[in-house]
């Protein structure tokens, strides 16, 4: 009895591996074919860079000369380096300025283009910032918010406030910067939270109404649980880029005024490129590499990203 | 993206190494063909290309092709060249910069051609050729121009205040009170009420003009901003010059100097330095705010060009050792070690460096050149737009002018100094903790 029943179960088992195991394999050869292109672009531009760099924090390289291993050397300096401590305090400080503001403004014109502004060209007009260049915005802002000549602090003046140095002072430097990209990159933010927007299916606002749900609870039960996937898929992408900010500190403050601005990716350049150390440059993006990480990991984990609502 | 772009300039440097190799190419092909020249200043771009037509008038079968590029972009361009293979044949090069580009073996040593082809350097302003000899005794360019300090001021706002200009021309300084450079600046200042610096009742803190302008903390150098004060008192920057392995930031006399300096936007006759970031010294010179500017002799066609204004130049005051004080830079021209025309280049620089061009550039009136004769011409052609340069040319002849640092490291010297030289300028340290920024900058000598 055993060895019947047993016979015939195993043969079958055995029969479905290999079968399984032949389409397998001639999925893996179609696949690997479909995917080569973007996998050698993978393997190129990203893979080979990042194991590289990963290897040059671990030297010390003024790029004309040859790669020096010198092991945690970099890494002990950095954990010393009052900049780095610094550049990494003034980058929370400007991510959390960007990332609040910008997400609660997104959130709201996304809800106003939802419900309110349904004309195209309202909606366009709301990423207009966005397809500006960074640089552009930058420097545009950079000489209307100047202490002597911009237009905003003649504004300023004409209220009867005294001037603010809004590149200049420790204190507004990094705000204002902060303010800049939220202003750049608000409209791009809502554009993707109204998409979100529109995947919820109309007939749960339908039940909420019938039950008499008023425009506060809706809001609160039904559109932002059923936006969350969304909302942290938003959070995720824009504080990575967030963390990143380089261009607008590059053609504004360049660090200053003291160390106010060196933020991370500003403090990374100035090591590689202007004082041509390599090695060191590429330890900090490797803690920075890591940092990133870690932040998307509980972003993902506490906010349940990866989990819908609606099934 | 930070981590992307070192790999991309890792991968071009396993090819520059292939590139080099063969960079010097057999002869017949490295005398002729086109070759690149890159400069940063872009007042001085039509002098030059006047001289790249000239040249290859006389030489037809090489061509120039200029590249101009603002100074904040030009080094990082610049060191991306070396390393991906792409950089210029012949390029401006600074006293700041180029110990490191020599050290990396990423200039060509030019000794054999400038004395096969019996290029005068004593035709040159004196100590300028001697400039671009590396620490390894080899000459790595051949002078092109050079610059002092000076004292660009308001003459309306001078005869305002009473004061000639004969007395600017007779200014002195010291630490401890300023002298009469501080008396006249504190004189040219104006509050909002119309009320003086040196004025009972005077409000500095609604300030309408400055007695004297601030272009920004200056870092290492202080080139335009503070070394033609601190260097009259017998300090310098470090402790020899060119290739000094000390530098002198904890001096007490470079201190009390620093000290002064920053006292005088708390006393408002300077503008505060977070005013400063935005709009250029120059242009709030032009829009009335400073009566008093020192900055480069690279900038007096900025001055002299801004409709509406009378601009004097005086020299710079003269200090507690009695002698003026200068800080003398000047620039040349390198070739990249790399370059497949290496004969060509050497043709190039040395026609650059040579009477015909600079004589171009002396009547242009934008720059010094560093030959003697064609400064005196760039004086003339000065004088025939109006513009006094006395003030500038009196350094190199009263030799009152000492030289821009020449060290390694200088680029994480100046990284080190910029935020720390800022924190005293804005008042926001004392001049005293200069002497830890100062350990710090000679920790990279060790």
């Amino acid at each position: 009895m055993t060895t019947l029943t047993r016979n015939p179960g195993s043969r079958e088992h055995g029969l479905t591996r290999t079968l399984r195991r032949r389409t397998g394999h001639s999925d893996v050869k179609i696949a690997l074919f479909f995917i080569a292109p973007a996998l050698i672009g993978f393997v190129f531009f990203y893979l080979v860079p990042t194991i590289r760099g990963i290897y040059l924090s671990f030297t010390e390289y003024n790029i004309l000369g040859d790669p020096e291993w010198i092991g945690m050397e970099n890494y002990q300096a950095i954990a010393k380096d009052p900049l780095f401590w610094n550049s990494l305090a003034v980058t929370g400080q400007y991510v959390l300025l960007n990332i609040a503001l910008q997400t609660a403004l997104a959130l709201g014109l996304a809800l106003l283009m939802h419900n309110v502004a349904k004309s195209t060209l309202i909606r366009g007009a709301l990423l207009l910032p966005y397809l500006m260049s960074n640089v552009i915005a930058a420097l545009l802002w950079f000489w209307m918010l100047d202490y002597q000549i911009g237009v905003v602090n003649q504004f300023i003046e004409w209220t009867g406030m005294s001037r603010i140095a809004f590149f200049g002072s420790e204190e507004w430097a990094i705000p204002t910067q902060a303010l800049i990209n939220t202003w750049r990159h608000m409209g791009y933010t809502a554009l993707l939270i109204f998409a979100g927007l529109q995947a919820i299916p109309g007939h749960v606002y339908e039940v909420a109404k019938l039950d008499g749900a008023s425009a506060w609870q809706t809001f609160r039960k039904i559109t932002i649980p059923l936006l969350r996937p969304v909302l942290v898929l938003v959070l995720v992408v824009t504080v990575i880029g967030s963390f990143q900010v380089f261009d607008t500190v590059a053609v504004t403050t360049q660090g200053g005024p003291v160390n106010a601005t060196r933020v991370i990716q500003y403090y990374i350049y100035q090591r590689a490129f202007t004082e041509s150390d390599f090695g060191y440059g590429s330890a900090i993006a490797v803690i920075l590499f890591l940092i990133l990480a870690l932040v998307a990991f509980i972003q993902m984990k506490f906010l349940k990203g990866n989990e819908s609502d609606l099934d | 993206m930070k981590k992307k772009a070192l790999g991309t300039l890792a991968a071009a440097a396993a090819a520059v190494l292939a590139l080099s190799a063969c960079g010097n190419g057999g002869s017949a092909e490295s005398a002729k063909g086109e070759i690149s020249y890159w400069l940063w200043d872009a007042n001085q771009l039509p002098a030059y290309q006047q001289c790249a037509d000239d040249f290859t008038k006389a030489n037809p079968d090489i061509t120039v092709k200029i590249t101009q590029r603002g100074w904040d972009d030009y080094w990082s361009t610049l060191t991306n060249g070396f390393v991906g293979g792409t950089a210029p044949d012949v390029f401006t090069n600074h006293l700041g910069r180029y110990g490191e580009l020599a050290e990396n073996k990423q200039l060509l040593a030019i000794d054999e051609a400038v004395e096969k082809d019996g290029v005068d350097l004593s035709a040159y302003n004196e100590g300028l050729a001697e400039l671009w000899v590396g620490q390894d005794g080899k000459r790595y360019g051949l002078p092109k121009d050079w610059d002092t300090i000076g004292l660009f001021y308001n003459k309306a706002m001078l005869a305002a205040a009473g004061i000639t200009e004969e007395q600017m021309k007779e200014l002195t300084w010291n630490p401890e009170d300023g002298g009469t450079y501080e008396k006249v600046i504190a004189h040219l200042t104006v509050d909002k009420n119309g009320k003086r610096g040196d004025e009972p009742g005077f409000d500095k803190n609604n300030v309408d003009v400055y007695g004297l302008g601030l272009n920004g903390g200056g870092d290492s150098s202080g080139q335009t901003e503070w070394s033609y004060l601190t260097n009259t008192t017998g300090w310098s920057h470090t402790d020899k010059n060119p290739w000094g392995t000390k530098y002198n930031y904890d001096d007490p006399k470079f201190q009390s100097s620093m000290e002064w300096f920053a006292g005088l936007a708390d006393k408002g006759y300077m503008p505060k330095l977070e005013t400063t970031v935005g709009a250029s010294m120059a242009d709030t010179f032009a829009a009335g705010k400073s009566a008093i500017n020192a900055h480069g002799s690279w900038m007096i066609g900025q001055y002299t060009g801004y409709k509406g204004i009378e601009v004097g130049i005086a020299p710079t005051p003269v200090g507690p050792e009695g002698e003026r004080a200068s800080m003398f830079n000047g620039l040349a021209d390198s070739i990249w070690a790399g370059t497949k025309k290496k004969d060509a280049s050497i043709k190039w620089v040395e026609y650059l460096a040579s009477a015909e061009c600079q004589d171009v550039v002396a009547s242009q009136a934008v720059v010094f050149p560093a030959l003697k004769a064609s400064s005196d011409k760039a004086a003339e052609a000065f004088a025939a737009k109006g513009v006094d340069v006395s003030a500038f040319t009196e350094h190199v002849k009263n030799k009152t002018t000492f030289l821009y640092p020449i060290t390694d490291n200088t680029a994480k010297v100046k990284g080190i100094m910029e935020p720390a030289m800022d924190a005293v300028v804005s008042g926001k340290a004392p001049a005293s903790s200069l002497t830890a920024a100062n350990e710090q900058v000679n920790a990279l000598f060790k």
